[in-house]
């Protein structure tokens, strides 16, 4: 291991050893606080832009197994981590996790005071960061950070969506067209799981083609960036909705269903994202908890309540986790039913889509 | 749901005398119930055989009883005090257990009294072994196979369905005599006919070993609004095999991928819900195969334990204290949380360190003429135990150790250890082949000072496999061990 260093947007130096690839990273500092789970989170497509931080200090224990990654690469732009753990021990481990990140060509860095750097981004709010081992002067670095995107006004979903629509075939007899802003392959896994055969198209699809696929279900994706920013979702998603073809959106897709709705998005100052969140379901009053990742959030406030219900809510915080149509078949939620990595407390929500694709068709 | 208003006085059962096994934890989790529950108005009875405890210091409770408890003893304070319910499940297995004969004996229904925390009937199905196994079956998870058999062809159809190492208890034999673990079919044999010649009805047990498996606990939650949260997850350093109260454990478990974790929560869920209870915390143990990752539910205690102690210190989450008001009717979302203050009770502590648990024994103080007498296995034998936070294990370790006040500053090289560094790094030849065969056979058998071997045993190079074989304490841990051994290796290159 290389010594490299992790330096903050607000001019803070922290000294560590590179891991995983060598060279530089970054993007926006976030943290997770999520105690395991992290090639689920390194691989989740809501990540790509960012430089992960871990709560938890001891990582890479368990090396990682190829099986639970959410796609096909590393998606983060970087790791950050208290100590990183390269003796991993696992009955399904394959590789370590530094190995895995050399794969991916993503540079990691250990050894940093993951408490004092969570506390910062807390009082200060979402920053970027640069890691190097590269002898760069402060003014040098601090130039490059100035030159990363800021996420506010940026569309990420286009970078990471598949470039071609593709096909996947189920044993029921309904067709659900899945928008791809960034999916992570558990919710796939799941609907798969319910037999529903998949259309997975790019997230610049127009309306007209979602439609000519006749589907009986349509899925709005997780996705990273700015929801405000992927303006040609938005526009087709309110075309879609009075379509009365059952809708559900996860995340991403929540918040462009929102947006759709003619609500407003926010930026969080740091954003939720672990796995051990309290949501409670306003329609069954019972507690749900949720594994998160979003750096922006629907302004409840903004939603028109004779059109929109809220239907989830944040324990810690208050803010929105869900909503659904009045009057068509439209359902979303901020955090992540398909968990991965997290609980599996919320899996309901995909038989509730089951249920009302199923009602709707006959 | 508010807190239950048709209830006004609670008889809270404590756990008696210190014995192994059931020591001050639960003074730490009966004392918080009784403040929680008089917090919340209710007039609080406490009976306690023990003076020498907080709980029964006088202003903490309403009513205070120094008396044995026995249902004899009980009934009488009940006569005297009509309380409309009992608190079973703060006072550990003396208070559930004495709580079911009052029951049975028909005293709880002659005076119309509630048992609140846990129902008869869960704690029933938690702690019949036949009872606990069929709800397991019912919700497809898998405990450990046994089967009753009376000649040795039935054994053999057994073992051949389920295979080595097994365990064979003759049935009704004085402390098990004539039994055994066997690893192929010659002990098995000699050990199934000799159990069978032992046993009075010429019946044996055999059983699935999982001794060398990884073993995890879970600290749960539920409320009558089926709301479930873990409040830690544990992770035994010490496989299968050494009691966990007698096991080094650690929080949050280390070995685990989120995927393999979540089947155990979800397993965790499944069993509280089984196992009915809805008003409070129980603890739930699994040992996982550390080859296949096969789960098997261990056991499950439907009250506060040991661990849910120490997982409330470890995380901040006074389990018993929402445990007792959980049992008076409210749901953890109601029930703000202790140290925001501003967010509710109903979610699962995240954790940026390491928390280890040492045991403490005190072998010299418990003289025996039994050479095995300090072998750590299947019955708890430590006093006491400390814990430590770092921000890693190997930090929480070498703490938790010093804290133990066994006169050790750490793992060793502090002048008190049986070989010194300098000897374990120079010895060649025969006396090192000599002395890694003498550790390597200590090292098999578990027992109290085993830490200090591994040192030894690393400083003489043996191998993280062959220690792993050895003693199946998982690599991961090995090598934190080794970390610790190769830092000290390195401070003795430099010189004051």
């Amino acid at each position: 291991m290389s010594k490299g260093k992790l330096v903050l947007e607000n001019g803070m130096i922290f000294s560590g050893e590179l891991f995983g690839a060598e060279g530089n990273a970054w993007g926006e500092i976030v943290f997770n606080t999520a105690l395991c789970g992290y090639e689920e989170i390194l691989t989740d497509p809501s990540y790509y832009g960012q430089v992960v931080m871990m709560t938890y200090p001891l990582i890479g224990n368990y090396g990682v197994n190829y099986n639970d990654a959410e796609s096909d690469k590393v998606q983060a732009n970087g790791f950050i981590v208290g100590n990183y753990e390269d003796d991993w021990c696992n009955f399904e481990g394959i590789d370590s996790l530094s190995d895995y990140l050399k794969k991916s060509g993503v540079t990691g860095i250990s050894g940093i005071d993951t408490r004092q750097l969570t506390k910062i981004v807390r009082s200060e709010g979402a920053m970027r960061c640069y890691i190097t081992n590269e002898n760069l002067s402060v003014q040098d670095v601090m130039k490059r950070i100035r030159n990363i995107p800021t996420m506010t006004g940026t569309d990420l979903a286009g970078k990471v969506t598949v470039t071609k629509r593709y096909e996947l075939h189920g044993k029921n007899r309904f067709r659900v067209a899945v928008y791809d802003f960034g999916i992570k392959k558990n919710i796939i896994r799941e609907f798969h799981r319910y037999g529903f055969n998949m259309m997975v198209f790019p997230a610049t699809t127009g309306y007209r083609e979602i439609l000519d696929y006749k589907p009986d279900g349509i899925f709005l994706s997780n996705g990273p960036g700015d929801p405000a920013a992927v303006g040609y979702a938005i526009e087709n998603i309110s075309k879609l909705i009075p379509s009365g073809i059952p809708m559900f959106g996860i995340c991403l897709g929540h918040q462009l269903i929102s947006l759709a709705l003619n609500a407003k998005t926010y930026k969080l100052k740091f954003g939720h994202r672990g796995a051990n969140h309290p949501v409670r379901n306003q329609l069954t009053n019972r507690i749900e908890i949720t594994s998160q990742n979003h750096g922006f959030a629907v302004d409840e406030s903004t939603l028109n309540r004779d059109e929109v219900e809220v239907t989830h809510t944040n324990l810690y915080d208050g803010t929105n986790e869900g909503i659904s149509h009045r009057r068509y078949p439209v359902f979303s939620v901020q955090y992540h039913p398909e968990s991965a990595p997290g609980p599996n407390d919320s899996k309901y929500l995909f038989d509730e889509f089951y249920k009302i694709i199923e009602e709707n068709k006959n | 749901m508010p807190r239950r208003s048709d209830i006004k006085t609670i008889l809270l059962i404590g756990s008696g005398p210190i014995v192994i096994g059931q020591a001050c934890e639960f003074d730490y989790s009966g004392t918080q119930a009784v403040k929680a529950l008089k917090e919340e108005g209710y007039k609080v009875i406490l009976v306690n055989s023990n003076p020498a405890t907080i709980m029964t210091d006088p202003e903490l409770a309403d009513a205070t009883y120094i008396e044995p408890i026995t249902p004899y003893f009980i009934e009488k304070i009940i006569q005297k005090e009509q309380p409309d319910a009992i608190l079973p499940t703060m006072g550990g297995q003396t208070a559930l257990n004495t709580a079911i004969a009052l029951n049975e004996s028909g005293v709880l229904n002659k005076y119309g009294i509630e048992l609140i925390g846990a129902k008869v009937d869960s704690i029933r199905k938690a702690e019949s072994r036949e009872l606990f196994n069929n709800s397991m079956n019912k919700i497809g998870l898998e405990t450990a196979k046994g089967q009753f058999v009376n000649t040795y062809k039935e054994a053999q159809d057994f073992i051949d369905q389920i295979g080595f190492p097994v365990i064979i208890r003759p049935s009704f034999t004085l402390g098990g005599t004539g039994g055994g673990i066997a690893y192929n079919y010659e002990e098995f044999e000699n050990f199934v006919n000799r159990g069978l010649t032992t046993s009075p009805v010429n019946q044996v047990l055999i059983e699935e070993s999982l001794i060398g498996w990884k073993e995890f606990e879970l600290e749960v939650m539920r409320d009558s609004n089926d709301n479930f949260v873990v409040i830690c997850s544990i992770e035994n350093f010490d496989p299968m095999g050494v009691h966990t109260g007698d096991s080094i454990t650690v929080a949050p478990a280390q070995t685990l991928s989120d995927k393999q974790y979540q089947k155990l929560r979800d397993a965790a869920k499944k069993v509280i819900s089984e196992i009915g209870v809805e008003t409070g915390g129980s603890n739930i143990q699994f040992a996982v195969n550390p080859v296949t990752g096969r789960i098997i539910v261990i056991e499950m205690n439907p009250r506060v334990s040991r661990s849910s102690a120490l997982a409330s210190k470890a995380t901040g989450f006074p389990i018993a204290k929402i445990a007792a008001k959980l049992a008076v009717g409210y749901t953890l979302d109601e029930i703000p949380n202790d140290i925001t203050k501003t967010t509710p009770s109903c979610f699962e502590p995240v954790i940026d360190y390491v928390v280890v648990k040492i045991p403490r024994w005190d072998f010299n103080k418990f003289r025996s003429p039994n050479p095995e007498s300090d072998v750590l296995g299947v019955q708890m034998k430590s006093v006491g135990e400390v814990m430590s936070f770092g921000r890693n294990f190997k930090e929480a370790f070498q703490k938790a150790i010093r804290s133990l006040e066994i006169g050790r500053s750490g793992l060793g090289a502090d002048g008190k250890d049986l070989y010194t560094t300098g000897q374990l790094l120079n010895i060649k030849g025969k006396d090192k082949d000599e002395l890694i065969d003498k550790i390597i056979t200590k090292l098999q058998t578990p027992r109290n000072d085993n830490i200090f071997y591994l040192r030894y045993a690393l400083l003489l190079g043996v191998s993280i496999e062959q220690l792993y074989t050895s003693t199946q304490i998982d690599p991961w841990f090995l090598n934190q061990i080794r970390e610790i051994v190769e830092m000290e290796k390195e401070l003795t290159e430099y010189m004051l």
